[in-house]
């Protein structure tokens, strides 16, 4: 039994303009002490999704379950929501310089935080625990520090002090909002060690959203790529960066300037997002798609299994065998693509589908 | 090594004097500070914001200069000290030869067609209320090279240069992406052809994959116009792709710097060091391999740098001497003249800060 | 062909569904939302109507054949010479104290003040932005010199100066222009002022510089356009304020000279004779209250209107902005930016009649 358990969850918000689906469909679960990387970039429905979850998001129209524990989120009216939030779930946003009161002391603003959910407790208790926590997040000389403001920390300090103020209610889940976006590539690193160091000692699930493939293959266990607010591919970290399957990872894979590919041109997945009111038919990705075939403008895809553990899902018509980023098909790919000509690419593709077994010849 | 010359004179003298022709730009022992006003009626000055503290660099023709650091080394304002955007406190900034600090307006104003930047911020570097045919326009009318349908017809085409379509130049920026804004920085600042584009961090605020589009853009306009680029980036794989030479900042200093294979490779300066094993690699056997050198505590504030070597509170192997005596920017024994760095103890061939600051993860 | 227009054509086709969201400009979409914001709209209403009948006064004293200035003592006062009230004898509000139709001045009175209130807003505002701008954009000695003397202007006790003008010229409709500009453009100065300052520091002027571009270029055509909406509002509520400055200053008697006709004057009138005759308080007020209300409600719908965050527009994507990832592809819907709006000055109010 997993400690979070998503089905099916959908999200829109009508507008002047039309309706935005932000979420279409997602589901996704979370196991104790396991973490799991949301991935994606602007428009994909990430924080929508997670904002719903805690009940954040205003004006949405949502359907589907969210599992915590055995009560279902969505369910939950405000009041006992905000039981949750806090006490079970935490939160750990990107810019603690916003997300902290401005203008209360940290430590006030932990003990507030642990008072308002135990009311037991009492001022000197949970003034010690705030010390305790500070201390545990790597704050040197937290005693000082917990009666500073929040502008007087730095912005890994600030992170840190944030994490403190998700802990302090011992939380079953957190979720982490692209917490490091924000920080110097040094800091970023003192962070996410961190994270992992309790998230060890405690035994806490983690929920990391990022658009940031580093800190996936750093900390994650299992990885869920969103595009336009699906699912596009759901693995084991592993497979997600070695086996991607569908394009998308693909493409976000190779736009990464690497050290194997110093020098020569990036392979840039062609196009943009798609507008979240007017989205492309059949399968979100095809416009920008290299191997898109008839099927993909009219079918959406559903997410499949295709690996014979059936963890590794992928929404996409491509055959199982497709997944993996082997040379050749790419080097075709890659040609095709710079000729210009799309309909080469569907040429492929469709060559694949009518021979899913294919030995070795287009894509292994 | 007979050819090395002696550790004095080093500081003094230009690496590589026998390619002057090909600098475009040179920076020397470059200072910029901002006073700090104190409160009170009269508002004295208490202290010094020492943004940029002694830097000197080169720029070539064609080249892109890659220029790393993090918040608060000061790549921003040598950027824009470099641009002529900020008087400078001292130092030089010359230009094809002629020194171009801290000119007057209109001095300066021819080198502003050879000079160019393009920004962090998409959101913020285009006017939300003129019509983006009127932003790219816009050096045409400062400099008065074309007017009316002469300069219609140069903006669309460099709409459709950069990838825009041309058929959009009555729009206004907020109908565009974050990815179609930076190009139409990008056509603004390629305008009047310059030879110098300094770009400030400017993919960190897109998305990957429209970040990769906008790199290949940038170097097809290198190659197509013979551009240069002080490329400023904090993301270090990002450097590595587009520069020829690094330069590494740290609290308005240069740590270390040269051609960019040795830097990354081979680097010397234990905050590189520490810089490039912090990176974050997409690829998870990578990861989990890698010995993070985790550094103590964040970059101490610019108003009050650590005496010596600014970096010795925090670096693994700091000592005694480091904390005295601020080291000189010199060629390593054993370094390619092109390669310099500024350590007492830099670190050696084979050598892991890792295992020297004891802190490994798993 | 370069994979850069390979990207483009991609990037072009997919914009062809943008085309059905139709990219509005700034002005547009405000447009859009004070449409439906019904107070505006009956703001609006009621201040044509106004405008109106201020125009069309003269037809109006045709119609009746009473004229402004016309003294009807036989019909519109009582045998004891008080006014007679409304609907007697033709006169649709009544009379003043030696039987003028009250009707008819008050129109003529919306003339003076509507004339009156726009032009002096209107040149209190050019000035006031020039000068806003010029000292907060050049800063230094310059921004200390302006500052100081807007500072001065209002702290300057308006009405004395009014009252020293009235006595060396006599009262006039250009002194009372005058007077009024004089007083308003230092607020909407200082806060012009305000906004320039902060708009300097946008990356977008940082750009203009970086391009060679001088200082006048770039704060009539970067700065200035920026600056029109906050300046709109402002205007909008400064008009009211120039109304009422005019009914008092012709409430003092140091306003427009008899005997054209001023809610003001008329009010002043009123004083002695509001025990026998409580329409000639009323009408004028109510004429006074109406145009002032409405200007400062349109003045607050558009403000609101400019302020994109008054819609319950939930644009997916558009959540804060992060600092490393580019928003949603939602182009067309996003307003842009919305000015930070200060609070409408407060202008040191004349005293109540």
């Amino acid at each position: 039994m997993s400690l979070l358990e998503v089905t099916d969850l959908r999200v829109s918000f009508p507008t002047a303009d039309g309706l935005v689906q932000a979420v279409r469909g997602v589901s996704f679960s979370v196991d104790n002490g396991r973490t799991i990387g949301i991935v994606g970039e602007s428009g994909s429905g990430k924080t929508v999704l997670t904002q719903t979850l805690l009940g954040l998001t205003q004006g949405g129209q949502v359907q589907g379950k969210a599992v915590f524990d055995g009560t279902d989120l969505l369910t939950l009216r405000p009041d006992q929501l905000r039981k949750v939030r806090g006490a079970e779930i935490a939160v750990i946003f990107q810019d603690p310089l916003t997300s902290m009161h401005p203008l209360y002391k940290v430590g006030w603003q932990i003990v507030e935080m642990i008072r308002s959910h135990d009311k037991s407790v009492s001022k000197k208790q949970a003034t010690a625990r705030a010390i305790d926590l500070l201390g545990r997040v790597g704050i040197p000389r937290p005693a000082e520090r917990v009666n500073d403001y929040p502008h007087q920390f730095s912005g890994g300090m600030r992170q840190r002090a944030m994490i403190a103020m998700a802990l302090s209610l011992s939380p079953k889940l957190i979720i982490a909002d692209e917490p490091t976006t924000a920080l110097d590539a040094t800091v970023q690193a003192q962070i996410l060690d961190l994270l992992l160091r309790l998230q060890q000692e405690s035994d806490t699930a983690l929920i990391m959203i990022t658009h940031d493939l580093g800190v996936v293959a750093d900390i994650a266990d299992d990885v869920m790529v969103m595009y336009a607010g699906r699912a596009a591919e759901k693995a084991g970290k592993h497979d997600i960066f070695y086996q991607p399957h569908h394009p998308y990872t693909k493409g976000l894979l190779e736009s990464i300037p690497n050290s194997s590919a110093a020098g020569e041109r990036l392979r840039p997945i062609t196009g943009q997002p798609p507008s979240l009111i007017q989205l492309p038919s059949g399968c979100a990705f095809h416009p920008r798609c290299a191997y898109v075939m008839d099927k993909c403008l009219t079918d959406q895809p559903r997410l499949a299994p295709v690996s014979d553990d059936g963890r590794h899902l992928s929404a996409c018509w491509l055959p199982a065998t497709a997944a993996g980023l082997a040379g050749e098909a790419e080097e075709l790919r890659r040609r095709a693509v710079e000729r210009g000509r799309n309909e080469a690419a569907m040429k492929i593709a469709e060559e694949i589908a009518k021979r899913p077994e294919s030995e070795g010849s287009v894509i292994a | 090594m007979s050819d090395m010359p002696p550790r004095g004179a080093a500081a003094a003298m230009p690496p590589e004097a026998a390619m002057e022709d090909d600098v475009l730009v040179r920076v020397d022992k470059l200072v910029k500070h901002f006073p700090v006003r104190g409160g009170g009626l009269i508002r004295r000055t208490v202290g010094q914001v020492q943004a940029v503290d002694g830097v000197s660099l080169v720029i070539r023709r064609g080249q892109t200069l890659g220029l790393v650091g993090e918040t608060g080394c000061g790549k921003s304002t040598l950027a824009r000290c470099i641009a002529g955007l900020i008087p400078v406190t001292s130092g030089t900034v010359t230009f094809e030869g002629r020194n171009i600090t801290n000119l007057s307006r209109g001095a300066m104003r021819p080198f502003r067609r050879e000079i160019q930047m393009i920004f962090q911020d998409p959101y913020g570097s285009l006017n939300p209320r003129r019509r983006v045919g009127a932003i790219i326009g816009d050096p045409f009318a400062v400099h008065k090279t074309a007017s009316g349908a002469k300069r219609k017809k140069a903006v669309q085409e460099l709409m459709e240069r950069v990838g825009l379509n041309p058929e959009h130049f009555n729009r206004f920026p907020a109908e565009f992406s974050g990815g179609q804004r930076q190009r139409i920085g990008v056509a603004r600042a390629l305008a009047l052809r310059p030879k110098l584009i300094i770009c400030d961090e400017p993919v960190s605020a897109l998305d990957v994959s429209i970040q990769a589009q906008v790199l290949n853009l940038l170097s097809d306009l290198q190659s197509d116009f013979g551009l240069s680029y002080l490329f400023i980036a904090h993301d270090l794989e990002v450097v590595r792709h587009v520069s020829n030479d690094v330069t590494v900042m740290y609290l308005g200093r240069v740590a270390e710097s040269g051609p960019k294979d040795q830097v990354y490779e081979t680097a010397r300066h234990p905050y590189t060091a520490a810089l490039l094993s912090a990176a974050p690699a997409a690829d998870p056997d990578a990861a989990a391999e890698r010995r993070r050198i985790i550094l103590t505590g964040d970059v101490p504030s610019p108003i009050n740098p650590p005496d010596g070597c600014r970096f010795h509170p925090r670096c693994p192997k700091a000592q005694e001497l480091c904390g005295q005596q601020e080291p000189v920017l010199e060629v390593k024994a054993g370094d390619p003249a092109t390669h310099q760095t500024a350590c007492h103890f830099p670190v050696e061939a084979g050598e892991s800060l890792a295992r020297v600051a004891g802190r490994e993860r798993r | 062909m370069s994979v850069t227009s390979l990207e483009f054509q991609a990037a072009s086709a997919e914009s062809a569904p943008e085309q059905a969201i139709e990219g509005r400009s700034q002005w547009q979409l405000t447009w859009r939302r004070l449409l439906h914001d019904k107070i505006a709209i009956a703001s609006i209403v009621v201040i044509l109507v106004m405008v109106i009948l201020a125009i069309t006064a003269p037809l109006f004293a045709s119609l009746y054949h009473h004229a402004p200035d016309q003294a009807f003592t036989n019909t519109g006062t009582t045998s004891t010479g008080a006014p007679v009230g409304p609907g007697t004898h033709g006169f649709l509000l009544g009379t003043d104290y030696i039987g003028r139709d009250l009707f008819i001045r008050i129109l003529y009175g919306a003339r003076i003040s509507l004339f009156v209130g726009i032009v002096t807003t209107a040149i209190a505002t050019v000035a006031g932005v020039s000068v806003g701008l010029v000292a907060g954009y050049f800063g230094g000695w310059v921004d200390t010199v302006l500052a100081r003397f807007i500072d001065t202007v209002l702290a300057f006790p308006f009405i004395v100066l009014a009252l020293a003008l009235a006595a060396i010229f006599s009262p006039s409709l250009t002194i009372v222009l005058g007077v009024i500009s004089f007083f308003s453009w230092a607020g909407i100065s200082r806060i012009v002022r305000g906004q320039t300052l902060s708009l300097k520091e946008k990356e977008y002027i940082e750009a203009a510089r970086s391009l060679g571009a001088g200082p006048w270029r770039i704060m009539f055509i970067d700065i200035l356009p920026n600056l029109l909406g906050p300046v709109l509002v402002l205007a909008t509520l400064y008009i009211p304020t120039a109304v009422i400055f005019e009914a008092t200053l012709s409430f003092l008697g140091i306003g427009i000279p008899e005997p054209t006709p001023s809610w003001g004057s008329i009010l002043a009138e009123a004083q002695n004779y509001y025990t026998v005759a409580w329409w000639y308080v009323v009408f004028p007020s109510i004429a006074l209250l109406v145009t002032t209300l409405a200007f400062n409600l349109l003045g607050d719908g558009i403000r609101d209107a400019m302020d994109p965050r008054t819609e319950r527009i939930f644009a997916a994507g558009s959540q804060r902005r992060r600092r490393r990832s580019a928003r949603a592809a939602v182009p067309a819907v996003a307003g842009g930016p919305s000015p930070e709006f200060p609070d409408p000055p407060r202008q040191p109010m004349p005293p109540a009649p």
